[in-house]
């Protein structure tokens, strides 16, 4: 946020609060964006506060429990609570989330800006491999990778991150190509700078607007992926609450006599994608003025 | 410009080499065949056995005698039998790739219908209510799962037709076929046509800033014909582009809506085969996906050239 505040901040006296509200007026829908992204990061940090029950816990009395009373989001078919099971199903769609843009942007920063700093035959092998990732749809590769690597919460994140890797690493570089024949990097040489920490230190900090841009549009389809691969049986297992699993299980049974166990879940996924998506349009057009109307 | 394709073209042919032994690597540090899956399904078959299998399926050789079995295999049309069914793998791949590709086609149709129009509409009205509210519609388009949305309106013929609108049987007619796609359809082209708007309006956005755009309205042409005529067929050329973009994207919706709606296609056929970890039918499957999504880029680059006098100028 400390980025997204300097640069958008009006010539006027800055306050913590004009600034927000500038922010508020002039991206509503960023704002709104922002709102909803905050409440499921609070939802996750502070989910066994605000949940009554274990989100394992089975009690066959309340199997297929209608929403109200002790189970405002009702019960699944094992009794188990839907609003816990949401909430702590929050921490899951984010870890993964966040874990995977996060390993995906390393590597792809790693890669994008060695390859476009150092060039030569290594830039052009990383070319290489990099359209070869980049053949295989998202889902394909990642159902791939959960194959390779067997079902669980670290190798979904893994499975996630790697076909992540080419676009981060493609937008990278082409920004390191335009930044290393400027100037400043230039002057950073001629005062006898080594290449390396010329890359780090000058050429990466400036890579970072269009970085921030790119990984927020991630998170979305990273948890997407996510409850995708789970719908599909490949992804978190047990005892993992997953919302995307929640749906897999739910599905073929209960669509007839429980529509809750398939409302809410993916109710959630899609307030968590969209509200990630509203944010990453307004940082868009915030941090990137080429793409501003 | 021949030296241009021959170079293109080469680099293709590089690209899914290099797909190939990604997927086939991928798919042998899997722990566990399906000699495991079968051992430990069966519990009490003896190791000796075990070994019988592996050396019947081929699994036994050295990987890159594998491989080379496998391209080699490719190369003449023959990949292999699937290790669930041991029926030859063409023979199971091949009946289901007309389903996945009506549905795809379907899927795409939509998109483009929906996605384009409302892009328009969405640019020359920028900033208005309307503006938003399809903005708001199109980015929930890409955040809502295809599956859920597939679950939805499973739930609703439920409710209000009392009929599940899911595959049972071959249907007879077209037109019943027509019918029973069109839903899935629509739960995966709702996705694309969203990618499809977003990218028609900022295209359309760039172009409408232009001054030929100026010069149409002054001489008089009608709203109309400026938009969807002038502006329009110039922005179209971007949004062309990126159909290898949503090529891949189509694939994602397909795997999980065909799993929704129970039906046989080859999207679904992949995820099974994965779970059984079927390598014969994985790896074909997905070096075809791949030889699909690199072969539209190639065309698409091709169409480009063809269709943008001012790339040829520069090359």
């Amino acid at each position: 946020m400390a980025t997204l505040e300097t640069i958008e901040t009006p010539p006027r006296r800055e306050t913590w609060r004009s600034t927000t509200g500038y922010f508020l007026r002039r991206y509503p829908l960023g704002a709104a964006g922002a709102v909803i992204v905050a409440a499921f990061v609070l939802m996750a940090l502070l989910a066994p506060w605000i949940t009554q029950f274990d989100p394992t816990l089975t009690n066959p009395r309340v199997s297929l429990a209608y929403p109200g009373g002790d189970h405002p989001l009702g019960a699944d078919f094992m009794g188990r609570d839907m609003w816990s099971r949401i909430v702590y199903g929050a921490r899951i769609s984010l870890a993964v989330g966040l874990g995977s843009t996060g390993l995906g942007c390393l590597f792809g920063v790693t890669i994008g800006l060695t390859s476009g700093y150092f060039g030569g035959w290594y830039d052009l092998l990383v070319q290489r491999l990099m359209d070869m990732m980049q053949s295989l749809p998202l889902l394909v590769m990642a159902l791939v990778m959960t194959a390779a690597l067997g079902p669980s919460l670290s190798n979904t994140i893994i499975a996630i991150a790697i076909p992540l890797v080419p676009s981060v690493a493609r937008v990278i570089r082409s920004n390191t190509l335009m930044l290393r024949e400027l100037p400043f990097v230039e002057a950073s040489r001629a005062v006898g700078m080594n290449e390396f920490a010329i890359a780090i230190r000058h050429v990466l900090p400036n890579t970072l607007a269009p970085l921030i841009v790119l990984a927020t549009a991630q998170l979305g389809s990273t948890i997407l992926v996510e409850a995708a691969l789970s719908f599909l049986g490949l992804g978190v297992p047990e005892p993992h609450p997953s919302w995307g699993r929640m749906l897999s299980e739910s599905a073929a049974e209960y669509v007839r006599v429980a529509p809750w166990l398939v409302i809410f879940p993916g109710a959630a996924i899609s307030l968590a994608v969209f509200g990630t998506n509203l944010l990453g349009d307004a940082l868009r057009d915030i941090l990137d003025p080429r793409q501003r109307d | 410009m021949a030296a241009y394709l021959i170079r293109r073209f080469l680099l293709m042919l590089l690209t899914l080499f290099g797909i190939s032994i990604v997927i086939f690597a991928l798919l042998r540090v899997v722990p566990g065949n399906i000699a495991d899956i079968l051992f430990s399904a069966a519990g009490m078959i003896n190791p000796e056995d075990k070994l019988d299998i592996e050396r019947q399926l081929g699994l036994d050789q050295p990987i890159y005698i594998q491989y080379v079995q496998w391209i080699a295999g490719l190369l003449h049309g023959d990949l292999g039998y699937s290790y669930v069914s041991e029926k030859p793998a063409l023979d199971e791949i091949l009946p289901r790739l007309p389903i996945s590709g009506k549905l795809a086609a379907m899927a795409l149709a939509f998109a483009v219908l929906f996605g384009i129009p409302l892009g328009v509409i969405s640019a020359v009205r920028q900033n208005t209510l309307l503006d938003y509210v399809l903005r708001v519609v199109s980015l929930s388009g890409l955040s809502l799962p295809s599956f859920w949305l597939g679950l939805l309106i499973l739930m609703l013929f439920v409710r209000y037709f009392g009929w599940i609108p899911i595959y049972t049987e071959p249907p007879k007619t077209w037109w019943n076929e027509l019918v029973l796609f069109s839903i899935p359809a629509a739960a995966v082209g709702f996705r694309s046509s969203a990618l499809m708007m977003r990218l028609t309006r900022s295209s359309m956005l760039e172009v409408l800033r232009q001054d030929y755009i100026r010069t149409a309205r002054a001489k008089g042409a009608s709203y109309a014909k400026v938009n969807f005529v002038h502006a329009l067929r110039n922005a179209v050329l971007p949004i062309v582009t990126i159909v290898g973009i949503e090529a891949a994207f189509l694939v994602g919706g397909l795997i999980v809506t065909e799993t929704v709606f129970n039906i046989p296609g080859v999207a679904r056929f992949l995820v099974e085969a994965i779970k059984w970890r079927d390598y014969p039918i994985v790896q074909n499957l997905v070096m075809f996906i791949a030889v699909c999504v690199v072969s539209i880029n190639f065309l698409i680059d091709m169409a480009y050239l063809a269709l943008d006098p001012r790339i040829a100028y520069e090359k």
